[in-house]
């Protein structure tokens, strides 16, 4: 029980997790509406690769359609990579991350909110760019409902594992290059598996099964990466 | 140390070193309801790393810290919820205004946000609600931190350097509300390079000296 110290004060009593989940979800979208850059640039650097393939490889469509999964994957890839410093990095600078590993709510519900939160600001947009993209590329048609549904499923995962990567790295000044080299070889099953999925598709074959693992993949991350994030956050703080 | 008083906290043989250094060693104090603490020693003394750990920041090399005779990584919600821990840095968000930086750290701490209004006039921030963070002074970020001490229910306050960048009059109202919180039973231990304007029989120092070794 918690020591109260007036006779007249209620008991403490900490946020239910829905509670604390929306709260940190609300002011992390907050904090982004009102700081546009960091919403723009993934998405602006997205769009900027992709519309640079076609003027470097030149206007074939039949080369463009080959390599169009790879391309929009490996480019939704490096964005998120991009986009995942903000997530800790400046809350570990202003103060307010030691404050939430203080809080009485639980680590896991914060962070989870926290991922979320940045999936929706930075996963989010590229599934509706994409599609766009996907025409300059020449994809077939066949591949753009596989494209959709592995960038649904797929860049959630990024963000969640990526999110490992940054509360390891958080702690230090210049921890950028670490961060890549920690997490891009995470991303590696998430790219062969969905681009596999796209390039079945266009041949108009089931790709049930690569998104079943991608899905998998999701569900473990969502459930495990809260925890080592939390680990992480606190390894970084000491 | 008075004896009648319940010991809320207390710190077993901590040690701390810092690149090689040590900061200090065998550090055992117990800190009862009712105790102000000050904790004094030149800068790099290890001050802030002692704070540090006994809010459980950061893990001692040796020792434990003991909330109520239970090490505080046993139940660390229940810590947390009886801990008010004001670091040197303000936690201010500038992209949020004044009333959403303070009624969010209040509902993360679990206590009434829709308080967050008028708690702001507390720390003479009448008027500055809806103006953003990014636009406020040094001063009034670390005013807004401080807000939540005028709403805190947690026994233990731990604030460094509570002070810092705040004009005389806030730090005399400051000071009022840190004697008015151990009186009513709470503690508090801080840090301030300021003499503390508070009866001496009210409070205590640590003092923590400056190792080479």
């Amino acid at each position: 029980m918690p020591v109260t110290m007036k006779n007249d004060q209620t008991l403490l009593k900490p946020l239910s997790y829905r509670a604390t989940f929306w709260l940190v979800f609300k002011r992390d979208l907050t904090i982004a509406f009102r700081h546009k850059d960091d919403i723009l640039n993934p998405l602006l650097f997205f769009v900027i690769v992709i519309t640079l393939f076609p003027l470097g490889i030149g206007p074939e469509s039949a080369t463009l359609a080959r390599i169009a999964p790879g391309i929009i994957w490996v480019a939704a890839l490096l964005s998120t990579l991009l986009s995942l410093d903000r997530l800790f990095k400046s809350d570990h600078t202003d103060g307010s991350l030691e404050q939430m590993l203080l809080s009485p709510q639980p680590l896991f519900i914060i962070v989870l909110a926290k991922i979320i939160a940045h999936w929706c600001l930075t996963g989010l947009p590229l599934i509706f760019v994409a599609p766009l993209l996907a025409v300059m590329l020449n994809l077939h048609e066949n591949s753009y409902l596989a494209l959709m549904l592995t960038l649904l499923i797929g860049t959630p995962i990024l963000s969640f594992l990526g999110a490992i990567g940054v509360a390891l790295t958080v702690g230090i000044k210049k921890g950028g290059v670490l961060l890549s080299l920690l997490v891009l070889p995470l991303y590696i099953p998430v790219l062969i598996f969905a681009t596999s999925a796209i390039d079945t598709a266009s041949l108009n074959l089931p790709y049930d099964g690569q998104l079943a693992i991608i899905a998998a993949l999701l569900i473990g991350s969502i459930t495990l990466s809260p925890f080592a994030v939390s680990a992480a956050l606190k390894v970084s703080t000491n | 140390m008075s004896t009648s008083s319940p010991i809320l906290l207390n710190s077993h043989q901590l040690t701390c070193i810092r690149e090689e250094r040590i900061l200090f060693e065998e550090l055992s104090f117990s800190v009862c309801s009712g105790d102000i603490i000050q904790i004094e020693g030149p800068n790099g003394a290890g001050k802030t790393s002692l704070l540090r750990i006994l809010a459980g920041l950061s893990q001692p090399y040796e020792g434990s810290v003991n909330f109520k005779g239970k090490s505080i990584n046993d139940d660390r919600e229940l810590y947390n919820l009886n801990l008010l821990y004001i670091g040197h840095l303000a936690g201010i968000k500038g992209e949020m205004t004044a009333q959403e930086n303070l009624a969010f750290n209040l509902a993360l701490s679990g206590l009434d946000h829709t308080a967050a209004e008028q708690t702001l006039s507390e720390v003479n921030l009448l008027g500055f609600e809806d103006a953003l963070a990014s636009h406020l002074s040094a001063g009034q970020h670390r005013r807004i931190a401080l807000a939540k001490l005028w709403q805190s229910k947690a026994p233990i306050w731990i604030l460094d350097e509570p002070f810092t960048a705040i004009d005389k009059n806030g730090v005399i109202k400051l000071e009022k509300l840190i004697v008015e919180h151990a009186k009513a039973g709470g503690c508090v231990i801080l840090t301030t390079h300021q003499d503390l304007n508070i009866n001496q029989d009210l409070y205590k120092k640590i003092t923590l000296e400056y190792r080479f070794f």
